[in-house]
């Protein structure tokens, strides 16, 4: 299995759980090439899930810039609200397969615990959430519903309050319970195998749509754009179309206030080398090498480090990062509701913010597909809140 | 290269006891406290220090140690804080035996080389890194050994003797720190029942002292601990008596 992504990757972990990471990278090897595995995920995910999620041309909003024609992934359809109940699925199929009898996870935003809690109830299995103080003040909602499907949530009041400490606290509940307890990443970050793990789990969002964009264009997009937080479903839609040279790959992290500021969760743009969670990654941090307090609007894309499959592709080239920042995200999401009828997630809205740059500059006949990861329901507070401070940002 | 690590198990050894190692995080409360309770721990018996190096992260903690490194972060110390910490306490005790314990961001973060030259000037014996395996460890490694640094690896519940041999290939001056239970750091009142039989397991394949820590907390558990290892660690319980304003020292 690889662990390594050029110089990035690996199991940077303690002691104790290298044995589970063995553990599950066996039985992770075994259930890939398993197809009663496969076929019982492929199932739930289009049972349970509601799979495949639609692509949407979004005409309106591509009419009213004038430019290139922006596709949309609807992973904001699937059951739960966003593209991360892919990868519960996957894992805690997996956990049953090995045995496990209780799940725990870390969430930012919360769409990733609700995730894991509902495919826990699911599977009649215990389940218990990390998340930071200050994410469960700003995601209320969400805990509500981690709750309703039966999981324990627990906030992490520690360091930043945020994803990171979360992880942290999943990560020393992993080390003390790892023999009866699978623990679910959220994202593509962590140590192997988790990052290849995930974006396999994750890669059906790029399959379906390379197949639904040839179906109904005849052709593959030009770009294929994604916000990149730890990088899930970046990587996801990013995994249909690696071996299409002509496809360019376009992650969107979140600038905050503005890279100059400070107050940005930029790993990629802003961030030097550097190793957290197991994995060795670009990592926002300070000049001593302590992590820094990230800050975006979105709660999901508040993360200092970044899957290291995504430093490796931009190190390549085959995929380029940019930087959208908060209120270029807030338009863009005011945009897609009242040119589409669709209220996407803040996270989901900055690689639609890219879009809505870059189409003006294109011509017609060019097509951007932008995965519309979440819906943005969780945000409605949120975004209340931003626009209160923020009176005349509004741009649509 | 000195043996100063294999010489204060040794040293203890021909005194019919452990060696003591005791972990402090440095800079908590503040750095000249933090090297008074480094000097009070030595008198109290220490023979090997393990100088913790406060982390943004520190995952595999139990709650004393991560409030005692937040702490010392809130007050600005740094790794090159605690190197030169580790310098001043080895002009002062050439024999006590000085371990870097760190997490690997903020050595990574100095660069491998620079970090190597720093802890050897600094006459620091070796380096315990918390997050970095034997699967991760030698480009580290690779830097130490020139300068005669030896490099303490983890030893867990779950690491299957095969590699335990493995871990103790090219670490230079060291010894074997075995964790006592799956968890984090932290006091336990008790330790489990099977110990004593995984330590005479590991002692049976290691060419190199072992040390077991974690859960340590009474003179009563170190003596246990010590008829079945060549050492025993104590940390919590020692930061614990330091944020009560207290000389760490067993109980």
């Amino acid at each position: 299995m690889k662990t390594h992504y050029g110089n990035y990757g690996g199991q940077y972990v303690a002691e104790t759980l290298m044995a589970p990471l063995k553990e599950l990278e066996t039985a992770y090897e075994a259930a890939k090439t398993d197809p009663s595995f496969r076929r019982e995920f492929e199932e739930l995910l289009h049972d349970y899930v509601g799979r495949e999620s639609p692509l949407t041309c979004a005409r309106r909003l591509s009419e009213h810039l004038g430019g290139a024609t922006i596709l949309l992934k609807r992973e904001d359809l699937n059951h739960t609200g966003a593209h991360k109940v892919n990868n519960t699925i996957g894992q805690a199929l997996l956990a049953k397969r090995m045995g496990k009898r209780r799940l725990i996870a870390e969430t930012g935003a919360g769409m990733h615990g609700v995730a894991t809690a509902t495919v826990a109830a699911l599977f009649g299995m215990p389940c218990e959430v990390y998340m930071g103080a200050v994410d469960v003040e700003r995601q209320a909602p969400n805990v509500e519903r981690m709750k309703l499907l039966g999981a324990k949530v627990h906030a992490v009041s520690e360091g930043s309050a945020t994803l990171k400490d979360a992880m942290n606290e999943a990560l020393r509940d992993w080390v003390s319970n790892c023999d009866d307890t699978f623990y679910v990443i959220g994202t593509v970050a962590g140590p192997a195998p988790y990052p290849e793990m995930v974006r396999d789990f994750q890669s059906v969002i790029g399959r379906e749509a390379r197949r639904q964009c040839l179906e109904k264009y005849g052709r593959l997009p030009d770009e294929a754009i994604a916000c990149v937080g730890g990088g899930s479903n970046a990587i996801g839609l990013f995994a249909g179309f690696i071996d299409d040279a002509a496809v360019r790959l376009v992650g969107v992290e979140a600038g905050g206030k503005g890279l100059a500021t400070g107050e940005h969760a930029a790993s990629i743009n802003g961030g030097r080398l550097g190793v957290l969670h197991g994995a060795k990654t670009m990592l926002l941090q300070t000049d001593d090498g302590n992590v820094i307090d990230t800050y975006s609007v979105s709660a999901g894309l508040d993360y200092p480090g970044v899957g290291p499959e995504h430093c490796h592709l931009h190190d390549t080239g085959r995929a380029e990062y940019a930087v959208i920042n908060d209120d270029e995200a807030v338009a863009a999401f005011e945009a897609l509701c009242r040119f589409e009828g669709i209220i996407p997630a803040l996270e989901s809205s900055h690689a639609l913010a890219e879009a809505i740059k870059r189409a003006p500059k294109l011509g017609k006949d060019k097509l951007l597909l932008v995965n519309l990861s979440g819906r943005g329901d969780k945000d409605m507070e949120n975004i209340m809140r931003y626009k209160a401070a923020h009176p005349y940002s509004s741009r649509a | 290269m000195n043996n100063r690590i294999k010489n204060c198990f040794s040293k203890a050894k021909s005194e019919g006891r452990g060696a003591f190692v005791a972990y402090l995080t440095m800079g908590f409360p503040t750095i000249e406290a933090s090297e008074r309770a480094a000097e009070e721990a030595i008198a109290n018996g220490a023979d090997i220090l393990e100088l913790g190096v406060p982390f943004s992260d520190p995952f595999a903690d139990g709650g004393v140690i991560r409030s005692a490194a937040y702490e010392a972060l809130k007050n600005g110390v740094t790794l090159s804080d605690v190197i030169a910490l580790a310098e001043r306490l080895r002009t002062k005790h050439p024999e006590t035996g000085l371990v870097l314990f760190s997490y690997y961001n903020p050595v990574f973060s100095m660069g491998l080389d620079a970090f190597a030259r720093a802890v050897a000037d600094a006459g620091i014996d070796a380096v315990l890194v918390v997050d970095l395996p034997l699967e991760e460890r030698d480009e580290l490694l690779s830097r130490l050994r020139p300068y005669g640094v030896g490099f303490v690896p983890l030893i867990a519940p779950n690491t299957p003797l095969e590699r335990v041999k493995e871990s103790e290939d090219g670490i230079g001056d060291s010894f074997l720190y075995v964790i006592t239970v799956k968890g984090t750091t932290g006091e336990r009142t008790e330790l489990p029942p099977d110990l004593a039989k995984r330590l005479d397991a590991i002692r049976a394949v290691a060419h190199l002292p072992i040390a077991a820590g974690f859960g340590i907390s009474t003179r009563a558990q170190a003596d246990e601990v010590s008829r079945h290892a060549d050492g025993f660690i104590v940390g919590s319980a020692l930061v614990k008596c330091v944020a009560e304003g207290r000389p760490p020292c067993l109980n």
